[in-house]
Protein backbone atom coordinates (compact mmCIF):
# COMPACT_ATOMS: atom_id res chain seq x y z
CA UNK A 1 0.00 0.00 0.00
CA UNK A 2 2.76 2.39 0.95
CA UNK A 3 4.71 1.64 -2.19
CA UNK A 4 1.65 2.34 -4.28
CA UNK A 5 1.22 5.73 -2.67
CA UNK A 6 4.87 6.54 -3.26
CA UNK A 7 4.52 5.94 -7.00
CA UNK A 8 1.43 8.17 -7.07
CA UNK A 9 3.38 11.00 -5.51
CA UNK A 10 6.27 10.36 -7.85
CA UNK A 11 4.06 10.75 -10.92
CA UNK A 12 2.48 13.91 -9.50
CA UNK A 13 5.87 15.38 -8.66
CA UNK A 14 7.09 14.67 -12.18
CA UNK A 15 3.95 16.36 -13.50
CA UNK A 16 4.51 19.38 -11.30
CA UNK A 17 8.15 19.58 -12.41
CA UNK A 18 7.09 19.48 -16.05
CA UNK A 19 4.60 22.31 -15.50
CA UNK A 20 6.67 24.50 -13.20
CA UNK A 21 10.31 24.18 -14.27
CA UNK A 22 10.10 26.06 -17.60
CA UNK A 23 8.80 29.14 -15.80
CA UNK A 24 11.24 28.80 -12.90
CA UNK A 25 14.06 28.52 -15.42
CA UNK A 26 12.76 31.60 -17.23
CA UNK A 27 12.66 33.53 -13.99
CA UNK A 28 16.17 32.50 -12.91
CA UNK A 29 17.50 33.37 -16.35
CA UNK A 30 15.92 36.81 -16.07
CA UNK A 31 18.23 37.56 -13.12
CA UNK A 32 21.45 37.32 -15.16
CA UNK A 33 23.12 39.57 -17.69
CA UNK A 34 22.99 38.97 -21.43
CA UNK A 35 26.63 37.93 -21.80
CA UNK A 36 26.42 35.19 -19.15
CA UNK A 37 23.37 33.68 -20.83
CA UNK A 38 24.90 34.03 -24.27
CA UNK A 39 28.08 32.23 -23.18
CA UNK A 40 26.67 29.48 -21.02
CA UNK A 41 22.99 29.08 -21.87
CA UNK A 42 19.93 29.37 -19.66
CA UNK A 43 20.84 29.60 -15.99
CA UNK A 44 19.93 27.24 -13.16
CA UNK A 45 21.14 29.33 -10.21
CA UNK A 46 19.98 32.87 -9.38
CA UNK A 47 22.07 35.79 -10.59
CA UNK A 48 22.47 39.32 -9.25
CA UNK A 49 20.95 41.32 -12.11
CA UNK A 50 17.32 40.87 -11.17
CA UNK A 51 16.55 44.40 -9.96
CA UNK A 52 18.45 45.96 -12.84
CA UNK A 53 16.76 43.82 -15.53
CA UNK A 54 13.24 44.29 -14.22
CA UNK A 55 13.78 48.01 -13.71
CA UNK A 56 14.95 48.32 -17.30
CA UNK A 57 12.04 46.35 -18.73
CA UNK A 58 9.45 48.17 -16.65
CA UNK A 59 10.67 51.75 -16.77
CA UNK A 60 12.98 52.18 -19.74
CA UNK A 61 11.77 52.56 -23.29
CA UNK A 62 14.09 51.62 -26.15
CA UNK A 63 14.62 47.92 -25.45
CA UNK A 64 12.13 45.90 -27.42
CA UNK A 65 9.73 48.77 -27.87
CA UNK A 66 11.05 52.10 -29.01
CA UNK A 67 8.77 54.59 -27.28
CA UNK A 68 7.01 52.83 -24.44
CA UNK A 69 8.19 50.99 -21.35
CA UNK A 70 6.76 47.94 -19.59
CA UNK A 71 4.72 50.12 -17.29
CA UNK A 72 2.66 51.54 -20.17
CA UNK A 73 2.14 48.05 -21.59
CA UNK A 74 1.06 46.80 -18.16
CA UNK A 75 -1.55 49.56 -17.98
CA UNK A 76 -2.78 48.71 -21.47
CA UNK A 77 -3.02 45.04 -20.54
CA UNK A 78 -5.08 45.99 -17.50
CA UNK A 79 -7.35 48.18 -19.61
CA UNK A 80 -7.86 45.35 -22.08
CA UNK A 81 -8.39 42.68 -19.39
CA UNK A 82 -10.74 44.75 -17.22
CA UNK A 83 -12.53 46.47 -20.10
CA UNK A 84 -13.14 43.17 -21.82
CA UNK A 85 -14.31 41.35 -18.67
CA UNK A 86 -16.58 44.14 -17.38
CA UNK A 87 -17.99 45.01 -20.81
CA UNK A 88 -18.72 41.41 -21.59
CA UNK A 89 -20.36 40.70 -18.23
CA UNK A 90 -22.62 43.77 -18.31
CA UNK A 91 -23.71 43.27 -21.92
CA UNK A 92 -24.28 39.56 -21.58
CA UNK A 93 -26.18 39.80 -18.28
CA UNK A 94 -28.62 42.24 -19.89
CA UNK A 95 -29.01 40.14 -23.01
CA UNK A 96 -29.47 36.88 -21.10
CA UNK A 97 -32.04 38.58 -18.85
CA UNK A 98 -34.06 39.62 -21.89
CA UNK A 99 -33.86 36.15 -23.41
CA UNK A 100 -34.83 34.21 -20.28
CA UNK A 101 -37.33 36.52 -18.54
CA UNK A 102 -39.25 38.18 -21.36
CA UNK A 103 -41.78 36.94 -23.84
CA UNK A 104 -41.59 39.01 -27.00
CA UNK A 105 -41.87 38.59 -30.74
CA UNK A 106 -38.50 37.91 -32.44
CA UNK A 107 -37.26 36.55 -29.11
CA UNK A 108 -36.06 33.24 -30.48
CA UNK A 109 -34.57 34.94 -33.55
CA UNK A 110 -32.46 37.18 -31.28
CA UNK A 111 -31.42 34.11 -29.34
CA UNK A 112 -30.19 32.32 -32.45
CA UNK A 113 -28.40 35.38 -33.82
CA UNK A 114 -26.49 35.79 -30.56
CA UNK A 115 -25.61 32.14 -30.22
CA UNK A 116 -24.46 31.83 -33.80
CA UNK A 117 -21.36 33.71 -32.62
CA UNK A 118 -20.29 30.63 -30.69
CA UNK A 119 -19.80 28.95 -34.05
CA UNK A 120 -17.03 31.13 -35.39
CA UNK A 121 -13.97 32.21 -33.41
CA UNK A 122 -12.45 35.58 -34.26
CA UNK A 123 -9.48 33.84 -35.86
CA UNK A 124 -11.48 32.53 -38.82
CA UNK A 125 -12.99 35.90 -39.71
CA UNK A 126 -9.89 37.87 -38.88
CA UNK A 127 -9.28 39.65 -42.19
CA UNK A 128 -12.81 41.05 -42.74
CA UNK A 129 -13.02 41.96 -39.03
CA UNK A 130 -9.83 43.94 -39.36
CA UNK A 131 -11.05 45.71 -42.48
CA UNK A 132 -14.34 46.68 -40.85
CA UNK A 133 -12.66 47.98 -37.70
CA UNK A 134 -10.24 49.89 -39.90
CA UNK A 135 -13.03 51.43 -41.99
CA UNK A 136 -14.72 52.54 -38.76
CA UNK A 137 -11.50 54.33 -37.80
CA UNK A 138 -11.01 52.20 -34.71
CA UNK A 139 -7.43 51.07 -35.35
CA UNK A 140 -5.18 52.14 -32.45
CA UNK A 141 -8.05 52.86 -30.08
CA UNK A 142 -9.07 51.05 -26.91
CA UNK A 143 -12.60 50.52 -28.21
CA UNK A 144 -11.24 48.92 -31.38
CA UNK A 145 -9.13 46.68 -29.20
CA UNK A 146 -11.89 45.63 -26.79
CA UNK A 147 -15.33 45.82 -28.42
CA UNK A 148 -14.86 43.36 -31.34
CA UNK A 149 -13.61 40.76 -28.85
CA UNK A 150 -16.88 41.06 -26.92
CA UNK A 151 -18.89 39.86 -29.93
CA UNK A 152 -18.63 36.20 -28.95
CA UNK A 153 -21.57 35.10 -26.80
CA UNK A 154 -19.84 32.73 -24.37
CA UNK A 155 -20.76 34.77 -21.28
CA UNK A 156 -24.34 35.26 -22.49
CA UNK A 157 -24.59 31.50 -22.74
CA UNK A 158 -23.28 31.04 -19.17
CA UNK A 159 -25.69 33.61 -17.72
CA UNK A 160 -28.60 32.13 -19.65
CA UNK A 161 -27.83 28.72 -18.12
CA UNK A 162 -27.62 30.31 -14.69
CA UNK A 163 -30.87 32.29 -14.95
CA UNK A 164 -32.66 29.17 -16.11
CA UNK A 165 -31.67 27.46 -12.85
CA UNK A 166 -33.09 30.29 -10.71
CA UNK A 167 -36.44 29.08 -9.26
CA UNK A 168 -39.58 30.55 -10.85
CA UNK A 169 -41.09 31.19 -7.42
CA UNK A 170 -38.74 34.14 -6.93
CA UNK A 171 -40.20 36.00 -9.86
CA UNK A 172 -43.77 35.17 -8.80
CA UNK A 173 -43.10 36.45 -5.29
CA UNK A 174 -41.43 39.59 -6.62
CA UNK A 175 -44.38 40.30 -8.91
CA UNK A 176 -46.87 39.88 -6.07
CA UNK A 177 -44.85 42.45 -4.17
CA UNK A 178 -45.16 44.74 -7.13
CA UNK A 179 -41.58 44.67 -8.42
CA UNK A 180 -41.12 45.66 -12.05
CA UNK A 181 -38.63 44.01 -14.41
CA UNK A 182 -35.82 46.47 -13.70
CA UNK A 183 -36.24 46.25 -9.91
CA UNK A 184 -36.33 42.46 -10.06
CA UNK A 185 -33.09 42.44 -12.06
CA UNK A 186 -31.16 44.86 -9.83
CA UNK A 187 -32.48 43.80 -6.42
CA UNK A 188 -32.84 40.06 -6.84
CA UNK A 189 -31.12 38.61 -9.91
CA UNK A 190 -27.83 40.53 -9.76
CA UNK A 191 -27.18 39.77 -6.05
CA UNK A 192 -28.04 36.10 -6.71
CA UNK A 193 -25.49 35.97 -9.55
CA UNK A 194 -22.58 37.24 -7.44
CA UNK A 195 -20.47 34.07 -7.44
CA UNK A 196 -21.30 33.44 -11.09
CA UNK A 197 -20.20 36.99 -11.94
CA UNK A 198 -16.95 36.53 -9.98
CA UNK A 199 -16.18 33.25 -11.72
CA UNK A 200 -16.89 34.62 -15.19
CA UNK A 201 -14.96 37.78 -14.40
CA UNK A 202 -11.82 35.77 -13.64
CA UNK A 203 -12.13 33.65 -16.79
CA UNK A 204 -12.78 36.69 -18.98
CA UNK A 205 -10.03 38.80 -17.41
CA UNK A 206 -7.46 36.09 -18.12
CA UNK A 207 -8.86 35.62 -21.63
CA UNK A 208 -8.71 39.35 -22.35
CA UNK A 209 -5.25 39.83 -20.86
CA UNK A 210 -3.86 36.95 -22.93
CA UNK A 211 -5.17 38.14 -26.31
CA UNK A 212 -2.45 38.20 -28.94
CA UNK A 213 -3.62 38.06 -32.55
CA UNK A 214 -6.23 40.82 -32.34
CA UNK A 215 -4.00 43.32 -30.48
CA UNK A 216 -1.21 42.51 -32.95
CA UNK A 217 -3.40 43.61 -35.85
CA UNK A 218 -5.24 46.49 -34.24
CA UNK A 219 -2.41 48.24 -32.44
CA UNK A 220 0.44 49.49 -34.55
CA UNK A 221 1.00 52.51 -32.33
CA UNK A 222 3.25 51.47 -29.45
CA UNK A 223 1.34 53.52 -26.90
CA UNK A 224 -1.49 50.98 -27.23
CA UNK A 225 0.69 47.86 -26.91
CA UNK A 226 -0.21 45.31 -24.27
CA UNK A 227 2.42 43.14 -22.57
CA UNK A 228 1.41 40.07 -24.57
CA UNK A 229 1.51 42.14 -27.77
CA UNK A 230 4.96 43.37 -26.71
CA UNK A 231 6.24 39.79 -26.82
CA UNK A 232 6.05 39.98 -30.61
CA UNK A 233 8.41 42.97 -30.66
CA UNK A 234 11.10 40.87 -28.98
CA UNK A 235 11.23 38.60 -31.99
CA UNK A 236 11.62 41.46 -34.43
CA UNK A 237 14.41 43.04 -32.41
CA UNK A 238 16.23 39.73 -32.11
CA UNK A 239 16.58 39.25 -35.84
CA UNK A 240 20.16 40.23 -36.58
CA UNK A 241 21.20 41.23 -33.08
CA UNK A 242 24.61 40.05 -31.90
CA UNK A 243 23.85 39.16 -28.32
CA UNK A 244 20.07 38.96 -27.89
CA UNK A 245 18.72 40.36 -24.63
CA UNK A 246 17.51 37.02 -23.36
CA UNK A 247 17.30 38.27 -19.77
CA UNK A 248 14.98 41.16 -20.67
CA UNK A 249 12.82 38.88 -22.82
CA UNK A 250 12.37 36.49 -19.90
CA UNK A 251 11.69 39.38 -17.53
CA UNK A 252 8.97 40.65 -19.87
CA UNK A 253 7.52 37.12 -20.10
CA UNK A 254 7.39 36.86 -16.30
CA UNK A 255 5.75 40.29 -15.95
CA UNK A 256 3.23 39.41 -18.67
CA UNK A 257 2.15 36.18 -16.95
CA UNK A 258 2.21 37.34 -13.33
CA UNK A 259 -1.13 39.22 -12.98
CA UNK A 260 -3.35 36.53 -14.58
CA UNK A 261 -1.50 33.77 -12.74
CA UNK A 262 -1.99 35.55 -9.40
CA UNK A 263 -5.69 36.07 -10.09
CA UNK A 264 -6.21 32.42 -11.05
CA UNK A 265 -4.25 31.05 -8.07
CA UNK A 266 -5.90 33.29 -5.47
CA UNK A 267 -9.44 32.80 -6.74
CA UNK A 268 -8.97 29.24 -7.90
CA UNK A 269 -12.06 27.77 -6.26
CA UNK A 270 -14.33 30.34 -7.96
CA UNK A 271 -12.44 30.03 -11.16
CA UNK A 272 -12.69 26.22 -11.28
CA UNK A 273 -16.37 26.32 -10.36
CA UNK A 274 -17.06 28.83 -13.10
CA UNK A 275 -15.07 26.90 -15.67
CA UNK A 276 -16.48 23.47 -14.95
CA UNK A 277 -20.09 24.47 -14.40
CA UNK A 278 -20.48 27.03 -17.11
CA UNK A 279 -18.95 24.91 -19.83
CA UNK A 280 -21.48 22.14 -19.37
CA UNK B 1 -37.71 29.19 -21.12
CA UNK B 2 -39.35 30.33 -17.90
CA UNK B 3 -43.00 29.65 -17.22
CA UNK B 4 -43.51 33.09 -15.73
CA UNK B 5 -42.22 35.92 -17.87
CA UNK B 6 -42.52 39.65 -18.18
CA UNK B 7 -44.29 41.08 -21.16
CA UNK B 8 -43.01 44.42 -22.28
CA UNK B 9 -42.88 45.86 -25.74
CA UNK B 10 -39.67 47.87 -25.57
CA UNK B 11 -37.66 46.60 -22.62
CA UNK B 12 -36.33 43.30 -24.03
CA UNK B 13 -35.11 45.11 -27.13
CA UNK B 14 -33.40 47.74 -25.03
CA UNK B 15 -31.70 45.02 -22.98
CA UNK B 16 -30.62 43.16 -26.09
CA UNK B 17 -29.54 46.21 -28.04
CA UNK B 18 -25.87 46.44 -26.94
CA UNK B 19 -25.23 42.75 -27.56
CA UNK B 20 -27.09 42.68 -30.88
CA UNK B 21 -25.31 45.82 -32.09
CA UNK B 22 -21.88 44.36 -31.34
CA UNK B 23 -22.79 40.99 -32.82
CA UNK B 24 -24.16 42.67 -35.92
CA UNK B 25 -21.19 44.96 -36.57
CA UNK B 26 -18.30 42.80 -35.42
CA UNK B 27 -19.59 39.31 -36.12
CA UNK B 28 -22.32 39.03 -38.75
CA UNK B 29 -20.89 41.71 -41.02
CA UNK B 30 -17.31 40.32 -41.11
CA UNK B 31 -18.59 36.75 -41.40
CA UNK B 32 -20.76 37.72 -44.36
CA UNK B 33 -17.85 39.66 -45.82
CA UNK B 34 -15.61 36.60 -45.55
CA UNK B 35 -18.15 34.46 -47.41
CA UNK B 36 -18.65 37.16 -50.06
CA UNK B 37 -14.98 37.82 -50.76
CA UNK B 38 -14.26 34.09 -50.96
CA UNK B 39 -16.13 34.18 -54.29
CA UNK B 40 -14.27 37.23 -55.62
CA UNK B 41 -10.82 37.89 -56.93
CA UNK B 42 -9.60 41.12 -55.42
CA UNK B 43 -7.15 43.28 -57.25
CA UNK B 44 -4.09 43.58 -54.99
CA UNK B 45 -3.82 47.29 -55.72
CA UNK B 46 -7.44 47.93 -54.77
CA UNK B 47 -8.87 48.40 -58.27
CA UNK B 48 -12.15 46.54 -57.81
CA UNK B 49 -12.87 42.84 -57.75
CA UNK B 50 -14.30 40.22 -60.09
CA UNK B 51 -16.66 37.37 -59.32
CA UNK B 52 -14.86 34.07 -59.83
CA UNK B 53 -17.28 31.54 -58.36
CA UNK B 54 -15.57 28.65 -56.64
CA UNK B 55 -12.15 29.37 -58.18
CA UNK B 56 -10.67 30.54 -54.88
CA UNK B 57 -11.75 27.32 -53.21
CA UNK B 58 -10.44 25.16 -56.02
CA UNK B 59 -7.11 27.03 -56.07
CA UNK B 60 -6.82 26.77 -52.30
CA UNK B 61 -7.65 23.11 -51.94
CA UNK B 62 -5.49 22.02 -54.86
CA UNK B 63 -2.39 24.03 -53.92
CA UNK B 64 0.38 21.83 -52.55
CA UNK B 65 1.16 24.43 -49.90
CA UNK B 66 -2.36 24.18 -48.51
CA UNK B 67 -2.23 20.38 -48.53
CA UNK B 68 1.03 20.45 -46.60
CA UNK B 69 -0.41 22.86 -44.03
CA UNK B 70 -3.61 20.83 -43.70
CA UNK B 71 -1.64 17.63 -43.14
CA UNK B 72 0.54 19.31 -40.55
CA UNK B 73 -2.52 20.74 -38.78
CA UNK B 74 -4.08 17.27 -38.62
CA UNK B 75 -0.93 15.68 -37.20
CA UNK B 76 -0.37 18.60 -34.83
CA UNK B 77 -3.99 18.48 -33.60
CA UNK B 78 -3.78 14.72 -33.09
CA UNK B 79 -0.60 14.86 -31.00
CA UNK B 80 -1.61 17.92 -28.97
CA UNK B 81 -5.06 16.51 -28.19
CA UNK B 82 -3.90 12.98 -27.45
CA UNK B 83 -0.87 13.89 -25.34
CA UNK B 84 -2.47 16.66 -23.31
CA UNK B 85 -5.56 14.53 -22.60
CA UNK B 86 -3.49 11.46 -21.66
CA UNK B 87 -1.06 13.29 -19.38
CA UNK B 88 -3.86 15.31 -17.74
CA UNK B 89 -5.93 12.16 -17.15
CA UNK B 90 -3.00 10.37 -15.53
CA UNK B 91 -2.27 13.35 -13.28
CA UNK B 92 -5.96 13.82 -12.39
CA UNK B 93 -6.35 10.15 -11.42
CA UNK B 94 -3.31 10.39 -9.16
CA UNK B 95 -4.32 13.76 -7.70
CA UNK B 96 -7.78 12.35 -6.95
CA UNK B 97 -6.17 9.45 -5.05
CA UNK B 98 -3.65 11.20 -2.82
CA UNK B 99 -4.78 12.78 0.41
CA UNK B 100 -1.64 14.52 1.58
CA UNK B 101 -0.85 17.67 -0.38
CA UNK B 102 -3.79 17.24 -2.79
CA UNK B 103 -4.58 20.95 -2.97
CA UNK B 104 -0.91 21.90 -3.43
CA UNK B 105 -0.62 19.51 -6.36
CA UNK B 106 -3.84 20.89 -7.79
CA UNK B 107 -2.64 24.49 -7.65
CA UNK B 108 0.78 23.67 -9.08
CA UNK B 109 -0.72 21.67 -11.93
CA UNK B 110 -3.38 24.18 -13.00
CA UNK B 111 -1.82 27.65 -12.76
CA UNK B 112 -0.26 27.43 -16.25
CA UNK B 113 -3.83 27.93 -17.52
CA UNK B 114 -3.26 31.67 -17.00
CA UNK B 115 -0.07 31.86 -19.10
CA UNK B 116 -0.70 33.42 -22.51
CA UNK B 117 0.15 31.15 -25.50
CA UNK B 118 2.77 33.55 -26.96
CA UNK B 119 4.44 33.82 -23.54
CA UNK B 120 4.55 30.01 -23.39
CA UNK B 121 5.94 30.09 -26.92
CA UNK B 122 8.68 32.54 -25.95
CA UNK B 123 9.83 30.44 -23.00
CA UNK B 124 9.70 27.36 -25.24
CA UNK B 125 11.72 29.18 -27.88
CA UNK B 126 14.55 29.75 -25.41
CA UNK B 127 14.38 26.22 -23.97
CA UNK B 128 14.75 24.89 -27.51
CA UNK B 129 17.21 27.57 -28.65
CA UNK B 130 20.28 26.29 -30.49
CA UNK B 131 22.71 28.42 -28.50
CA UNK B 132 21.24 28.72 -25.03
CA UNK B 133 18.57 26.02 -24.79
CA UNK B 134 19.10 23.29 -22.19
CA UNK B 135 16.77 20.88 -24.01
CA UNK B 136 18.93 21.07 -27.12
CA UNK B 137 22.00 20.28 -25.02
CA UNK B 138 20.14 17.41 -23.38
CA UNK B 139 18.93 15.70 -26.56
CA UNK B 140 22.38 16.20 -28.09
CA UNK B 141 23.61 13.62 -25.54
CA UNK B 142 21.49 11.10 -27.45
CA UNK B 143 22.82 12.27 -30.79
CA UNK B 144 19.79 14.36 -31.76
CA UNK B 145 20.96 17.68 -33.24
CA UNK B 146 17.82 19.72 -32.69
CA UNK B 147 17.52 22.80 -34.90
CA UNK B 148 14.39 24.82 -34.21
CA UNK B 149 13.46 27.10 -37.08
CA UNK B 150 15.70 25.22 -39.50
CA UNK B 151 14.56 21.62 -39.35
CA UNK B 152 10.85 21.15 -40.13
CA UNK B 153 10.35 18.22 -37.76
CA UNK B 154 12.30 19.75 -34.87
CA UNK B 155 10.21 22.92 -35.08
CA UNK B 156 7.03 20.83 -35.17
CA UNK B 157 8.19 18.88 -32.11
CA UNK B 158 8.81 22.06 -30.14
CA UNK B 159 5.38 23.45 -31.14
CA UNK B 160 3.66 20.27 -30.01
CA UNK B 161 5.48 20.14 -26.67
CA UNK B 162 4.75 23.79 -25.84
CA UNK B 163 1.10 23.43 -26.91
CA UNK B 164 0.67 20.30 -24.78
CA UNK B 165 2.26 22.06 -21.81
CA UNK B 166 -0.16 24.94 -22.15
CA UNK B 167 -3.23 22.69 -22.51
CA UNK B 168 -2.65 20.18 -19.69
CA UNK B 169 -4.09 22.42 -16.91
CA UNK B 170 -7.57 22.83 -18.37
CA UNK B 171 -7.87 19.11 -19.12
CA UNK B 172 -6.60 18.35 -15.63
CA UNK B 173 -9.23 20.63 -14.03
CA UNK B 174 -12.07 19.00 -15.96
CA UNK B 175 -10.89 15.43 -15.41
CA UNK B 176 -10.35 16.03 -11.71
CA UNK B 177 -13.81 17.52 -11.23
CA UNK B 178 -15.22 14.64 -13.28
CA UNK B 179 -13.46 12.12 -11.05
CA UNK B 180 -14.65 13.85 -7.92
CA UNK B 181 -18.18 13.67 -9.26
CA UNK B 182 -18.12 9.87 -9.33
CA UNK B 183 -20.03 8.72 -6.25
CA UNK B 184 -18.11 7.04 -3.44
CA UNK B 185 -20.58 4.15 -3.30
CA UNK B 186 -19.84 3.22 -6.92
CA UNK B 187 -16.11 3.29 -6.22
CA UNK B 188 -16.48 1.19 -3.06
CA UNK B 189 -18.67 -1.36 -4.81
CA UNK B 190 -16.09 -1.58 -7.59
CA UNK B 191 -13.22 -2.04 -5.17
CA UNK B 192 -15.04 -4.95 -3.52
CA UNK B 193 -15.69 -6.65 -6.85
CA UNK B 194 -12.30 -6.04 -8.38
CA UNK B 195 -8.97 -5.91 -6.63
CA UNK B 196 -6.86 -4.74 -9.53
CA UNK B 197 -6.78 -0.97 -9.50
CA UNK B 198 -5.72 -0.90 -13.13
CA UNK B 199 -8.66 -3.00 -14.34
CA UNK B 200 -11.02 -1.08 -12.08
CA UNK B 201 -9.94 2.13 -13.76
CA UNK B 202 -10.58 0.87 -17.30
CA UNK B 203 -13.87 -0.91 -16.58
CA UNK B 204 -15.52 1.48 -14.10
CA UNK B 205 -13.88 4.89 -13.83
CA UNK B 206 -12.96 5.39 -17.49
CA UNK B 207 -16.47 4.78 -18.89
CA UNK B 208 -17.92 7.12 -16.26
CA UNK B 209 -15.46 9.79 -17.37
CA UNK B 210 -16.29 9.30 -21.05
CA UNK B 211 -18.76 12.23 -21.31
CA UNK B 212 -16.13 14.59 -19.86
CA UNK B 213 -13.58 13.06 -22.21
CA UNK B 214 -15.70 13.61 -25.33
CA UNK B 215 -16.42 17.16 -24.30
CA UNK B 216 -12.72 17.80 -23.74
CA UNK B 217 -11.89 16.21 -27.08
CA UNK B 218 -13.85 18.94 -28.89
CA UNK B 219 -12.36 21.66 -26.65
CA UNK B 220 -8.86 20.38 -27.39
CA UNK B 221 -9.37 20.15 -31.14
CA UNK B 222 -10.66 23.73 -31.12
CA UNK B 223 -7.64 24.75 -29.03
CA UNK B 224 -5.14 23.08 -31.35
CA UNK B 225 -6.76 24.78 -34.34
CA UNK B 226 -7.23 28.32 -33.09
CA UNK B 227 -5.67 29.10 -29.73
CA UNK B 228 -2.21 27.88 -30.66
CA UNK B 229 -1.74 30.84 -33.00
CA UNK B 230 0.43 32.67 -30.49
CA UNK B 231 2.63 29.63 -29.88
CA UNK B 232 3.14 29.03 -33.59
CA UNK B 233 3.82 32.69 -34.31
CA UNK B 234 6.45 33.03 -31.60
CA UNK B 235 8.21 29.72 -32.31
CA UNK B 236 8.60 30.57 -36.00
CA UNK B 237 9.65 34.08 -34.88
CA UNK B 238 6.87 35.66 -36.95
CA UNK B 239 8.77 34.62 -40.12
CA UNK B 240 7.55 31.10 -41.02
CA UNK B 241 9.62 30.50 -44.17
CA UNK B 242 9.62 26.74 -44.61
CA UNK B 243 8.57 26.00 -41.04
CA UNK B 244 5.33 24.20 -40.28
CA UNK B 245 2.29 26.40 -39.59
CA UNK B 246 -1.36 25.62 -38.83
CA UNK B 247 -4.32 26.39 -41.09
CA UNK B 248 -5.38 29.38 -39.00
CA UNK B 249 -1.87 30.78 -39.25
CA UNK B 250 -2.03 30.40 -43.01
CA UNK B 251 -5.29 32.39 -43.15
CA UNK B 252 -3.47 35.20 -41.37
CA UNK B 253 -0.34 34.84 -43.49
CA UNK B 254 -2.07 34.82 -46.88
CA UNK B 255 -4.48 37.58 -45.90
CA UNK B 256 -2.10 40.05 -44.26
CA UNK B 257 1.29 39.24 -45.75
CA UNK B 258 0.36 37.75 -49.11
CA UNK B 259 -2.52 40.18 -49.74
CA UNK B 260 -4.45 37.25 -51.20
CA UNK B 261 -7.88 38.36 -50.03
CA UNK B 262 -9.93 35.81 -51.95
CA UNK B 263 -7.70 32.88 -51.05
CA UNK B 264 -7.56 33.86 -47.40
CA UNK B 265 -11.35 34.23 -47.29
CA UNK B 266 -11.85 30.87 -48.97
CA UNK B 267 -9.65 29.31 -46.29
CA UNK B 268 -11.69 31.12 -43.63
CA UNK B 269 -14.90 29.71 -45.06
CA UNK B 270 -13.45 26.18 -45.08
CA UNK B 271 -12.51 26.60 -41.41
CA UNK B 272 -15.96 28.02 -40.66
CA UNK B 273 -17.57 24.87 -42.02
CA UNK B 274 -15.20 22.76 -39.94
CA UNK B 275 -15.94 24.68 -36.73
CA UNK B 276 -19.63 24.53 -37.52
CA UNK B 277 -19.47 20.72 -37.67
CA UNK B 278 -17.45 20.55 -34.45
CA UNK B 279 -19.93 22.79 -32.64
CA UNK B 280 -22.90 20.70 -33.73
CA UNK B 281 -21.14 17.57 -32.47
CA UNK B 282 -20.43 19.42 -29.22
CA UNK B 283 -24.08 20.42 -28.74
CA UNK B 284 -25.18 16.85 -29.43
CA UNK B 285 -22.76 15.62 -26.77
CA UNK B 286 -23.97 18.17 -24.23
CA UNK B 287 -27.53 17.01 -24.81
CA UNK B 288 -26.51 13.41 -24.27
CA UNK B 289 -24.52 14.37 -21.22
CA UNK B 290 -27.53 16.07 -19.65
CA UNK B 291 -29.51 12.95 -20.49
CA UNK B 292 -27.05 10.78 -18.54
CA UNK B 293 -27.20 12.75 -15.32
Amino acid sequence: MNRLKLSDHLILILGVLFMVSPVVLAFITSTHDALTIFRSGLQFTPGDQMVENYRKVMFEAGGFTKQVDGWVMLQNSLILGLGFAIGKIVISMLAAYAIVYFRFPLGSLCFWIIFSTLLLPLEVRILPSYEIVQSLGMVNTYSGLIVPLIASATATFFFRQFYMSVPDELLEAARIDGAGPWKFFIDILVPLSKTMIAAIFIIMFVFGWNQYLWPTLITTDESFFTLVRGIRQILQVWVGSQIPDYQEAMALAIIAMLPPVIVVVIFQSWFIKGLVESDK
Amino acid sequence: MKKVQFTSLSMPYLLLFPQLAIVGIFFLWPAAEAVRSSFYLEDPFGFGSTFVGFDNFVDTVTSSDYGRTARFTAVFTFFVTFLSLAIALLLAVKADKVLRGASTYKTLLMWVYAVAPPVAGLIGLLLFDQHVGPIVDFVALFGWQMQIGVNYYDTATAMIIVSVWKQIPINFIFFLSGLQGISKSVQEAASIDCRSGFRRFWTVTFPLLAPTGFFLLIINITYAFFDTFGIVDVIVKAEPGNNPVTLVYKVFLDGFRGNDLGGSSAQSVILMILVFILTIVQFRLIERRVHYT
